[in-house]
């Protein structure tokens, strides 16, 4: 089904700049409104120069080591009863899908000739590529990181101070993703003129989720190339996690205008769906505004936004890019969630059955392909998974939080005598 | 349910003509609602108005405000955490009736668009408000919310920014009605002081586009800053400065420290 040809797809009304049918816009202080413009434009400058396509090609090939492997992982696959096959981002510098937006956004921030960037971070991934970002065009950095997320995270923050970014515990609300971006556009709105807010998801005000979508499609732009030469013809589904959503659309964008491919967006269900402790924000949220755009939030019937749970700091977040809803909701994409259960056993699967640690963002799509996989897409379908991240820094949160015993003590003779 | 115009940019108009035929700025106080508590705030809000207050804003609390500071983020958060919804919140704002000073809602455009327009301007003007704020609402999305604001007779208040261009102040002075907010500085409430001359250039532009009064908020809490202030506009926010006497120290004398902080304020706005 595409877009075109889709009995819901959006009134002329409704396809005004920045809106994804009834999605979008920009909801923010008038404060923003040049910053904003001006983005537009150095985006709109940018895409009509070959000189930024080909800094950004170069950097992305010789810095970071794209284009990253398609790989089918057969064991994980046999286990699973569908062909899995894994966008490798995990392989990618910094170890996520993340720098892909960064190092565009970083080029916008040169050529706006700003001198600082901010940004917010849950699991660390994004809060790293930018410090790197940074640090390589030789920017100032500043991360705002939930204070919770500061604890769980340890490892990325480190990094990040490595880098030479600054970060800044937020101890507001509810000390997660959501506040981290409250005060992001704080420091936005009070030092706009030298600073950019370098977002990093699909969502935020326009031209936000548009840039992070183009920056992010390059994930399938490479994965339908690989996919037609190494197993030939189309997968029949592409499944990616979802948060704010930037590696699901990026993940998804090529795929869109392809008839006959699923897309399935796997959301983080914390202690499940309906639990009252879930992040699953299109299955369980209502249409509302946050931060700067409307979409798809949990909020409470006074629409005071109502915290987000899941054992991935990078996917407790209670809304979702635009883009996604208009996908949900247009019935293109379909949004599914798994339990932190799911996500560590799928954490634990792809650990044990093909050598990769996987981030327990990405964990939750494998979970979900491993419970309900076959169920849902046959036995023997073929799935483009995308591995977002590597999970080095999710070890000791698994370890604690999950329970998950891995004869730790045992190794270091903590154990029985 | 009663479809009486609120008529409530004539009534604010008014004010602001109240005070200029005393040769002074309009003063505008900030109050959350029900903040610390239902009855002090309703005692410090009729401190404000006893004081020499023209007009009060009434924050109704949102859970992430992006424009505001730590102090107006902690009353929001204070309230919350008691677990006062909108709908209490507005029937404390029905119960405000007797002060005789025109009253706007400030919140953030989520609590109005989850509410429903429709719903949200209803019942604002049924609980006697003249007008309503949302400072995350630019005006080029601003159309379905005004329908129903025009609908009810509300103000609706737009904020400008010395960096809006003056296309969109164009826009803003088209929309706006009561007043127009000019932002005293780029930031979010009670953190800065104001930016004199950058205010004062922007209050100037604003006043190319429209007759509306131009009020300055955002950076002003003092006596001094507000003297500052009504020397070149028509009217003087103050928000975070007040919730801090109100919400700092012992309840009960709350409503006198707001008292003496808005006549302090309004010395302020008369000594231009």
């Amino acid at each position: 089904m595409s877009r075109l040809t889709d009995p819901t797809a959006p009134s002329e009304e409704a396809l005004r700049e920045g809106y994804f049918g009834d999605f979008g816009g920009s909801f923010v202080p008038e404060a923003l409104s040049g910053a904003l413009a001006q983005l537009a434009d150095a985006w709109r400058a940018a895409q009509k120069d070959g000189a930024f396509a080909e800094q950004l090609d170069r950097l992305r090939r010789d810095y970071g080591g794209r284009p990253t492997p398609l790989y089918r992982a057969e064991r994980l696959s046999e286990a699973a009863g569908v062909e899995v096959w894994l966008k490798r981002e995990d392989l990618a510098h910094t170890g996520s899908h993340k720098l892909n937006n960064v190092v565009g956004q970083a080029l916008l921030t040169q050529r706006m000739g700003k001198p600082r960037v901010i940004a917010e971070t849950g699991a660390g991934q994004h809060g790293v590529a930018t410090a790197t970002a940074a640090a390589l065009f030789g920017l100032d950095c500043t991360v705002y990181m939930g204070a919770e997320d500061v604890r769980r995270q340890r490892l990325n923050v480190v990094r990040m101070q490595l880098l030479g970014a600054e970060v800044v515990p937020v101890d507001s609300g509810t000390r997660t993703l959501k506040d981290a971006i409250n005060e992001a556009m704080r420091d936005w709105v009070s030092n706009v003129d030298e600073t950019h807010y370098l977002i990093g998801s699909a969502m935020g005000p326009h031209p936000f989720p548009s840039i992070v979508r183009e920056l992010q499609s390059i994930i399938s732009v490479e994965s339908t190339q690989q996919f037609d030469f190494q197993a030939g013809g189309l997968p029949d589904a592409v499944v990616a996690c979802v948060g704010g959503g930037s590696n699901a659309i990026g993940s998804f964008a090529e795929w869109i205008e392809v008839e006959g491919v699923k897309l399935i967006g796997v959301e983080a269900a914390g202690e499940g769906v309906g639990s009252g402790r879930s992040a699953a924000t299109i299955s369980e949220g209502r249409e509302a505004v946050l931060h700067g755009s409307r979409s798809i939030v949990l909020v409470d019937d006074d629409g005071q936004v109502l915290p987000a749970h899941s054992v991935s700091a990078g996917l407790d977040y209670p809304g979702v890019g635009p883009e996604h809803a208009f996908l949900a909701r247009s019935g293109r994409a379909t949004y599914v969630a798994a339990t932190d259960q799911e996500a560590i056993e799928g954490f634990r699967r792809t650990c044990e059955l093909e050598g990769i640690i996987p981030a327990l963002e990405p964990a939750h799509a494998v979970g979900w392909v491993l419970a309900h996989g076959r169920a849902e897409l046959g036995e023997g379908a073929r799935v483009v998974l995308t591995m977002s991240g590597r999970g080095d820094k999710d070890v000791d949160e698994v370890l604690e939080v999950a329970g998950f015993d891995v004869g730790v003590a045992k190794a270091f003779g903590e154990g029985e005598a | 349910m009663s479809e009486r115009v609120a008529a409530g940019p004539t009534a604010i108009q008014a004010a602001f003509d109240r005070a200029k035929a005393e040769d002074r700025a309009a003063l505008v106080i900030y109050l959350t609602a029900t903040y610390p508590d239902t009855a002090t705030s309703r005692a410090c809000m009729e401190a404000a108005v006893d004081a020499g207050a023209d007009v009060i804003e009434v924050g109704i609390p949102f859970s992430d405000p992006m424009m505001d500071g730590p102090t107006i983020q902690a009353a929001n958060q204070h309230v919350l955490d008691a677990g006062r919804s909108v709908s209490e919140q507005l029937a404390f704002v029905a119960d405000l009736a007797h002060l005789d000073v025109p009253r706007l809602a400030m919140t953030y455009v989520t609590i109005a668009d989850t509410r429903g327009y429709a719903r949200f301007a209803d019942e604002c003007a049924d609980a006697g408000l003249a007008g309503v704020i949302l400072p995350d609402l630019p005006a080029p999305e601003a159309g379905p919310w005004l329908a129903e604001a025009d609908r009810r007779g509300l103000a609706t208040v737009f904020l400008a920014s010395s960096v809006s261009t003056d296309e969109r102040l164009a826009a803003i002075a088209q929309v706006s009605s009561g007043w127009v907010y000019a932002a005293g500085l780029l930031g979010v409430t009670g953190v800065r002081s104001i930016s004199g001359d950058v205010t004062q250039d922007l209050v100037g532009r604003i006043r190319a586009h429209t007759d509306l009064p131009v009020a300055v908020g955002i950076g002003v809490k003092d006596r001094a800053s507000a003297a500052e202030v009504a020397r070149y506009a028509d009217g003087v926010i103050v928000g975070s400065a007040v919730i801090r006497a109100a919400g700092e120290g012992d309840p009960d004398g709350a409503p006198a420290r707001v008292h003496a902080l808005v006549s302090e304020l309004r010395a302020g706005v008369a000594s231009r």
